[in-house]
């Protein structure tokens, strides 16, 4: 239901205009890059307003629990939790797709055994979760919830549909670009990460608060997955290639080359 | 290897759908309730305006009794009786979580013991991390190098008060008075 109340996507575009020029010249000014991470305090997503911190973060230096990330094995996940498309008897509706690529620490080494999970809404853009009141149909054959173990190589691959955009009650007339939501631990815990991953040419991108709160361009393309005609598979499901780096403090233990991945 | 650093995959909000994803069966249950060491690690989560937040979720990660860091797979496992360190908590409708698990040793001698604590939500673009150190453990924290850095005003929200036996009241303030002090482990992440 429209709201008209609410502001509308000129305010909110405007609004983030000026956020981006506001850190691009602080950014300058220091002689310093943009931050990969979007800033806490990013107003056009009116939820951050109420629940970012005021105060500086305080800098400390990582303890050893903090350089490793918990264990995870073949006996936390099973090998088809990285399908959603089997879920349930029967097949569920929209476009097939294949997500893979690699986890990557920023030395380029593998983030290997590590837990990743997934969630996102079914094709027609509806979540499960009954705090979901867009009006779009549930499809009882799509749950859209999966995880995985990385390989050897920090290497993943999923199967799943391609979810819809749907509207969120941010501004007037506010809709989110497809996405799927990840979650990934590093190889020490300082390098935890939760984000979402987006489909190439997206035309939600330029107006979703979300996704425009990365405040470096460069940072926000990373968030993009590349359609990659060799992931495709023929007469099955279209392939996309999306790599993920964790960088941070680097961790002190490391995995022996040669361990068993039981 | 690649010449330069790779750059960073920057972070989005966990936003408010992720109840069937992240939770899992016993993620609050670290420790078995009735583990002879258990401790109970709970608080509720606050907005600016002083309103509970329900729909965070709260991550754990600590050494074992001893202090030293748990490197056996497993860590979503609950089999009774394995300690892995890590748990996960979504909060309720009033804001609260709750985590069972053991008191950690410190991993340092010259440190007081604490617990890592992550805070996800909607309308956090990145996750926060604090500390939750223990207040029954007033020796070792005045001694502990790191508290000893943070404003005095301030420390006290990162104490894990003692609110009844093996119980530890661990409230988190997002915004404005009372505001936790979160953590920054490394400089700001550039490229
Ligand atoms: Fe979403």
């Amino acid at each position: 239901m429209p709201n008209s109340t609410a502001e509308n996507q000129e305010t909110i575009s405007e609004e983030i205009a000026a956020i981006h020029a506001e850190h691009s010249a602080r950014a300058e000014a220091a002689g310093r890059p943009l931050s990969a991470h979007p800033p806490r305090n990013f107003a056009p997503y009116r939820s951050t307003m109420l629940r970012h911190p005021t105060h500086e973060l305080v800098r400390a230096d990582p303890e050893e629990i903090e350089l490793v990330s918990p264990a995870f094995g073949h006996t936390d996940v099973a090998a088809e939790e990285n399908d959603l498309t089997i879920q349930h008897s029967g097949e569920p509706l929209g476009e097939r797709i294949i997500v893979t690529g690699r986890v990557l620490d920023g030395e380029g080494r593998p983030v290997r055994n590590q837990l990743v999970e997934i969630w996102q809404a079914n094709a027609s853009g509806r979540y499960v979760h009954k705090r979901d009141q867009h009006p779009a149909p549930l499809d009882p054959n799509f749950t859209g919830v999966g995880r995985l173990i990385t390989g050897d190589n920090g290497e993943y691959r999923l199967t799943t549909i391609k979810p819809g955009a749907y509207p969120w009650k941010n501004h007037r007339n506010a809709w989110r670009p497809a996405h799927i939501h990840f979650s990934f631990f590093g190889s020490a815990f300082t390098q935890r990460l939760v984000t979402q991953m987006y489909f190439p040419g997206d035309p939600l991108f330029g107006l979703d608060p979300i996704y425009q709160s990365i405040v470096d361009p460069a940072a926000r393309q990373r968030l993009v997955a590349q359609y990659d005609h060799d992931v495709s598979e023929p007469e099955w499901a279209l392939g996309y290639r999306w790599d993920v780096v964790l960088t941070g403090p680097r961790s002190t233990w490391m995995e022996p080359e040669d361990s068993d991945h039981a | 290897m690649p010449d330069a650093p790779l750059g960073q995959t920057p972070s989005q909000t966990v936003g408010p759908f992720f109840g069937y994803a992240l939770p899992f069966p016993g993620g609050p249950q670290v420790a078995a309730p009735w583990h002879p060491e258990s401790i109970r690690l709970h608080g509720t989560v606050y907005d600016g305006a002083g309103d509970a937040i329900p729909d965070a979720i709260i991550e754990i990660w600590h050494a074992d009794s001893a202090g030293r860091v748990i490197a056996e797979r497993g860590s979503l496992d609950r089999n009774g009786h394995t300690v892995t360190g890590f748990g996960r908590s979504a909060v309720n409708r009033a804001g609260e979580f709750e985590f069972s698990t053991i008191k950690p040793g410190s991993t340092r001698a010259d440190a007081a013991p604490y617990i890592l604590v992550t805070v996800f939500a909607r309308g956090l673009t990145h996750h926060l991390f604090t500390r939750a150190y223990f207040g029954d453990e007033v020796e070792r924290n005045e001694g502990d190098p790191f508290l000893a850095t943070v404003d005095p005003l301030r420390r006290p929200t990162l104490i894990a008060a003692p609110d009844a036996q093996n119980s530890y009241r661990f409230d988190i303030r997002l915004q404005g008075e009372g505001e936790t002090v979160f953590l920054d482990f490394d400089a700001e992440i550039y490229g």
